[in-house]
């Protein structure tokens, strides 16, 4: 974070609790809202934490700094994960996640990049990596280090565009951008509609250097963002295994992980469980 | 339809994209006048999906090879990757056929580009009937479908002098800007002294029994049609509108006033496009004045050569000039 090199190390435990404290502000999010995306932020937390207080160059006090790195998140509909790695960050007010998707807020459900630290507007899925590899064209013109880390979900891989953009990163040996795919098994029709399968296999055909992890396993993460530093000539991929929900098993387990909605009551059993499973860490 | 092609039929085959009209012409306007503003602007990036031969943008990549990226047969990847290019300081110009563009990329120019007012410039070649290979690659309902994407700045050029004017106008102008594109040997019509402005019409000849709001290469037809029917006693005005979005309201209502009736003239269908937006200006404006469409019909148009299609379909300047004789006939009764 901030304008040095990322680290060499990495404190899993500190990560853990960064983890810990995104979860815990989606769900406070979740609970104003009484709905959301939240099974799918709460699946990449980990991810979060590790690329906000880890990985990723950048300056609060400076969201435009041209050599930080870009954080793209293809999938606009995640964005509470996004708003809650925003606010644990200092690039937006904790205080201001109360707002999240109120008329007027500008912690929109999905992502308009009218929000600070926000790189692209995602939503329209297939768009990210399109226009992660033209960032990454750019900031190589301009001699800069900076990198580019894209987030893209594995129903995302069936819009054709993010084929289109994957031949293209390949082709031109863009070893600075790294794509994030978050395989959570679902999409709006329910479990992965059409057999997208061997993920991994599908980007290391495209010119890719692939890796696959548990993507909530934070050792592993910090792992393979570690490795997708070389600059070997080829573009990163890092195909995460997540849990929808992961860390509020009400979640992990409903049916309904697409887009959960319940009651406020039901919300705030959910938080206690939370609070009672992770002690108070902070 | 058999009877319109067998009327068209009397042109010469193979005159590709000929005019006939004698006038000087310039070759590839569009990438001349790039690689010299490159020359210039550091920023300048150019992008092609497989067609930069066929958009004339090579002598931007012979000039500049590091500064140009064919990203092959993938328009949505060629939009989204200027836009990527654009939010790290770049202006990308962007080449591929009109109708890639617009009905393969649509969401791409729309979101990526558009909604966050990105300063990319897509430069879209075959415009309308300039080609014979039919619906695929005939782009004749781009304009229409440009115009609504908000924020979008649509333009459709006459000439070499204007392609040429209008390049340096758009990468001087912060936002996305959709220009058509005439490509190859393009003829000079329109005076060079005089810059091409976005949002800007050009009243080119005053008239007071027909006035033609025209764009695109018909200026160049009305233009001629016009001085055809002045021979013939006729008084007939000229107003160019090289920019469909913004559009010059003022100018085309201040020229409504001053004559009998109106023509548009566009090399594009008359659903959604010029015609359509000449008599919403006006409707707005409380203006009642007749108003004749000409412009390809609203259908897919045949495999042909283009100087047969362009006739059938009335883009011809003796077919305008025929459209014209029977108004005024029709006036004069």
């Amino acid at each position: 974070m901030l304008r040095n090199q990322p680290p060499e190390t990495a404190d899993i435990a500190a990560l853990k609790r960064r983890a810990t404290n995104l979860r815990r502000h989606m769900l406070s999010m979740a609970r104003g809202q009484g709905q959301g995306y939240i099974g799918q932020g709460l699946g990449i937390a980990d991810l979060l934490a590790a690329l906000y207080f880890h990985e990723l160059r950048y300056d609060p006090e400076d969201v435009g700094w041209p050599e930080r790195d870009r954080f793209l998140l293809s999938t606009g509909h995640y964005s509470i994960a996004l708003w809650a790695a925003l606010a644990e960050a200092g690039i937006i007010p904790v205080e201001e996640l109360s707002t999240y998707g109120a008329d007027g807020s500008r912690l929109e459900m999905s992502t308009l990049d009218t929000t600070p630290g926000v790189e692209v507007i995602g939503g329209s899925l297939g768009h990210g990596l399109g226009q992660a590899v033209g960032q990454a064209l750019g900031l190589w013109l301009s001699n800069s280090a900076a990198r580019v880390f894209v987030e893209l979900s594995d129903g995302e891989m069936e819009e054709g565009s993010t084929w289109e953009a994957a031949m293209s990163a390949g082709h031109f040996g863009l070893d600075r951008l790294v794509a994030l795919v978050d395989c959570n098994g679902i999409q709006a029709d329910g479990p992965i509609v059409i057999d997208i399968e061997p993920v991994a296999d599908k980007w290391r055909a495209f010119g890719w250097q692939t890796i696959e992890i548990d993507g909530n396993d934070m050792s592993a993460i910090v792992g393979a963002l570690m490795l997708a530093r070389n600059a070997n000539g080829r573009p990163k991929a890092i195909v995460l295994r997540t849990l929808p929900g992961k860390g509020v098993p009400r979640i992990e387990t409903s049916e309904k992980s697409h887009f959960f909605r319940v009651d406020v009551s039901q919300w705030d059993s959910i938080i206690a469980d939370f609070e009672a499973r992770v002690g108070g860490e902070a | 339809m058999s009877a319109a092609m067998g009327q068209g039929r009397t042109l010469a085959m193979g005159q590709d994209e000929a005019t006939g009209t004698g006038r000087p012409e310039v070759e590839a306007p569009f990438g001349q006048a790039l690689a010299a503003l490159g020359r210039e602007r550091p920023d300048i990036v150019g992008l092609t999906a497989d067609l930069g031969k066929y958009t004339d943008i090579l002598p931007f990549r012979d000039a500049f090879p590091e500064r140009f990226f064919n990203v092959g047969m993938a328009e949505q990847n060629l939009i989204a990757v200027a836009a990527g290019l654009a939010r790290t300081g770049k202006t990308p110009f962007a080449t591929t056929y009109g109708v890639f563009a617009t009905r393969r990329a649509f969401d791409f120019v729309a979101i990526a580009l558009a909604h966050s007012h990105l300063n990319v410039k897509v430069i879209a070649g075959l415009p309308g009937l300039t080609t014979g290979y039919g619906g695929t690659h005939q782009a004749i309902e781009d304009l229409a479908l440009m115009r609504m994407v908000p924020g979008l700045v649509v333009i459709d050029p006459c000439d070499a002098t204007e392609i040429a004017s209008a390049t340096r106008a758009i990468a001087d102008y912060p936002g996305p800007v959709y220009m058509r594109l005439l490509r190859g040997k393009v003829p000079v019509v329109l005076d060079p002294a005089v810059p091409f402005e976005i949002g800007k019409a050009r009243l080119l000849r005053q008239g007071t029994e027909i006035g033609i709001v025209s764009t695109g290469f018909m200026t160049e037809r009305a233009l001629d049609a016009a001085s055809a029917l002045e021979a013939k006693g006729h008084s007939v005005g000229v107003l160019h509108v090289p920019t469909i979005k913004p559009f010059d309201t003022g100018a085309v209502i201040d020229f409504a006033k001053s004559v009998r009736q109106l023509v548009s003239a566009e090399n594009h269908v008359v659903v959604g496009g010029l015609g359509s937006l000449v008599a919403e200006t006006l409707f707005d404006a409380g203006i009642s004045k007749k108003l004749t469409r000409i412009g390809i019909p609203d259908r897919y148009i045949e495999c042909g050569s283009v100087p047969v299609l362009q006739d059938t379909y009335g883009l011809t300047t003796r077919r305008m000039i025929t459209t014209m004789a029977n108004l005024l006939e029709g006036t004069l009764r």
